[in-house]
């Protein structure tokens, strides 16, 4: 039995189905893909009480309107995005219920790049080359719009009430950990030093390959001429022929003949795709040993975020009709199903 | 084996090592290169996840929750010292793909200017192209784009200033002493030189994905006419290319 469909009635430019993506096809010149905030795949799976990422839509700053033709639990999260069923704001970070009555309607990013609507069962587009996501520069999969009908699976546990998950604010720059690369050592002391103590803002140029950085001052160069191509992976920093940053994500190529300076740790990388443009970034220095004592694996993040999930109380002052409530019976799950209109 | 070059061993990401023989492709760097892919695949490091190589290192992507960077780097760098990475031959190839071309004319527009470059005759560049025993040196850039090499030292020829803004897919392009067949419509600075029909990279096929690196090509001539029937009836994205499976 499968749990319905999600049907797009607005969408974003950037609305594609996403999910961890492709690992081990290096060899064959396909990088990873998958989420731009892995993070944020980690997340609704706590959220929706899943033992394992799903496919979700990944909405690179501007939302969509969708509809579904079963019932279903959905988790939002990564960017902050204006968000509201029937009406009735959502939360961020949280899941809810979502029946063919229902009209979820999301807007503009006010926080961050890229937000994720998960239902609890998934997308379950054909998968190909084992994934549903979509990877444009590999020609796989595209950009969806309005019309387009998504199938989900079938909730797991559709009685499972709201829950909220309060994050670590990734959405607005900071400082990201940078582990030293094979070409760090192609750049002298001076330049290494400089890079490590310079504001950069997050260009308009950027997309699910990477972002660039501007700052002030003279380039970020080297003195090496004839570097051949080398295997290149998402979080690299690596600097174009003009000596400008940019930061490698999930979409990049597989080799580049640009030096890198670095490699941002998987754990900030989040927090430089959901850097929007303009937005303020530093990296700081860490050792590789360092870099291995906070590698994580993803399942363990998983666990750990699932022990973090709380149910959502709502603050009466969000409530528009406190009537359509049944209050004197408590929490009586069936009822906010049909949502709150 | 005292010779033998051993490779540095550097780290790339919080879950992989990069096993550098050189920073620009000169042939003996290539050839050890392959040698030491070969070497890491059949040892099959333990907790090593995935193995991939450019023209001057091999990554090895490894699972920390299963072993660790010192782990990694020791049964590397042991590995290597186990080989010679200083011997000319290469390890043979367990593939060997005939791709048809047609080289120069309106499908090569910069052949002949590559053919001067080379100090060749027209017909001995042919018979250099057509007689070249070449291999997948690596996959990059693009899914399934082949690096392919090394061609004699003649025809180490730079890549243009100019770029050229748009060579089409399947294009055979040539630099450096190597030719890649581009996947899609590209701006290079390589010189387009042939065409072919062989779409290395296809997403509804199984693999998507049609070479891998060390596989053996040679290259094999054929017409205009060839090449349209192909173009026009090129089901499996292969352009008539044989794959002969040697080992």
């Amino acid at each position: 039995m499968t749990g319905g469909t999600l049907i797009l009635h607005r969408a974003g430019p950037g609305v594609t189905v996403q999910d961890e993506g492709r690992p081990y096809r290096l060899a064959e010149g396909l990088s990873r893909g998958g989420a731009a905030d892995r993070l944020a795949l980690i997340e609704a799976a706590a959220l929706l009480g899943l033992n394992a990422p799903v496919a979700a839509l990944e909405m690179a700053m501007l939302g969509c309107d969708v509809t579904c033709t079963a019932p279903t639990r959905l988790a939002l999260t990564g960017a902050r995005m204006a968000a509201d069923l029937n009406g009735t704001s959502l939360a961020p970070n949280s899941t809810f219920w979502m029946t063919p009555e229902d009209r979820l309607s999301i807007g503009a990013a006010r926080a961050g790049t890229y937000s994720y609507l998960t239902p609890a069962g998934g997308i379950q587009t054909s998968e190909i080359i084992g994934s549903r996501a979509a990877h444009l520069t590999a020609g796989i999969g595209k950009p969806l719009q309005a019309g387009d009908e998504l199938p989900m699976g079938e909730d797991p546990d559709p009685n499972a009430p709201p829950m909220i998950l309060r994050v670590e604010n990734r959405l607005s720059g900071g400082s990201v950990r940078v582990m030293p690369g094979p070409q760090s050592d192609l750049f002298d002391a001076e330049t290494r030093a400089r890079f490590f103590a310079t504001e950069f803002r997050r260009a308009r140029t950027g997309n699910r390959q990477g972002v660039r950085l501007d700052a002030e001052g003279p380039p970020f160069t080297t003195q090496t001429e004839t570097l051949a191509s080398d295997i290149i992976q998402p979080g690299d920093v690596q600097m174009t022929g003009d000596g400008v940053p940019y930061v490698l994500l999930s979409e990049c190529q597989t080799m580049g003949g640009y030096p890198r300076i670095g490699t941002v740790i998987a754990q900030d990388l989040g927090r430089v795709a959901q850097a929007a443009p303009g937005t303020s970034l530093r990296f700081a220095e860490v050792s590789a040993a360092k870099a291995d004592a906070l590698w994580r694996s993803e399942a363990d993040q998983l666990i750990a975020l699932r022990k973090s999930v709380q149910p959502l109380r709502r603050d009466p002052h969000d409530i528009p009709d406190l009537l359509s409530y049944q209050l004197i019976s408590g929490v009586v799950r069936g009822d906010e199903q049909g949502g709150t209109g | 084996m005292s010779d033998s070059p051993l490779p540095e061993i550097l780290p790339h990401g919080a879950d992989g090592i990069l096993l550098r023989l050189g920073l620009s492709a000169r042939e003996s760097t290539v050839a050890a290169v392959q040698i030491l892919r070969a070497a890491m695949e059949d040892a099959c490091p333990h907790g090593v996840e995935e193995i991939a190589s450019s023209l001057t290192s091999v990554y090895l992507r490894f699972d920390p929750a299963r072993t660790t960077r010192a782990e990694v780097c020791a049964t590397a760098q042991s590995i290597a010292r186990g080989v010679d990475l200083s011997a000319t031959t290469l390890p043979a190839p367990r593939r060997r793909w005939t791709i048809p071309v047609v080289l120069g004319g309106e499908h090569g527009p910069q052949f002949d200017e590559m053919v001067r470059a080379t100090g060749h005759s027209d017909q001995r560049a042919r018979e250099v192209l057509l007689s070249a025993r070449l291999r997948v040196l690596a996959i990059g850039f693009a899914p399934g784009l082949p690096y392919m090499g090394l061609l004699p030292e003649a025809w180490d020829v730079p890549r243009l200033r100019d770029v050229t803004p748009k060579v089409p897919a399947c294009a055979l392009v040539a630099a450096v002493r190597q030719l890649i067949i581009f996947t899609n419509p590209t701006p290079t600075g390589w010189r387009h030189i042939g065409q072919t029909a062989f779409h290395g990279f296809q997403v509804g096929r199984d693999p998507a994905t049609a070479l891998s690196a060390g596989d053996e090509i040679r290259l094999e001539q054929m017409t205009p006419a060839d090449l349209h029937g192909l173009q026009t009836d090129n089901p499996d994205g292969l352009g008539g290319a044989r794959c002969e499976v040697l080992s």
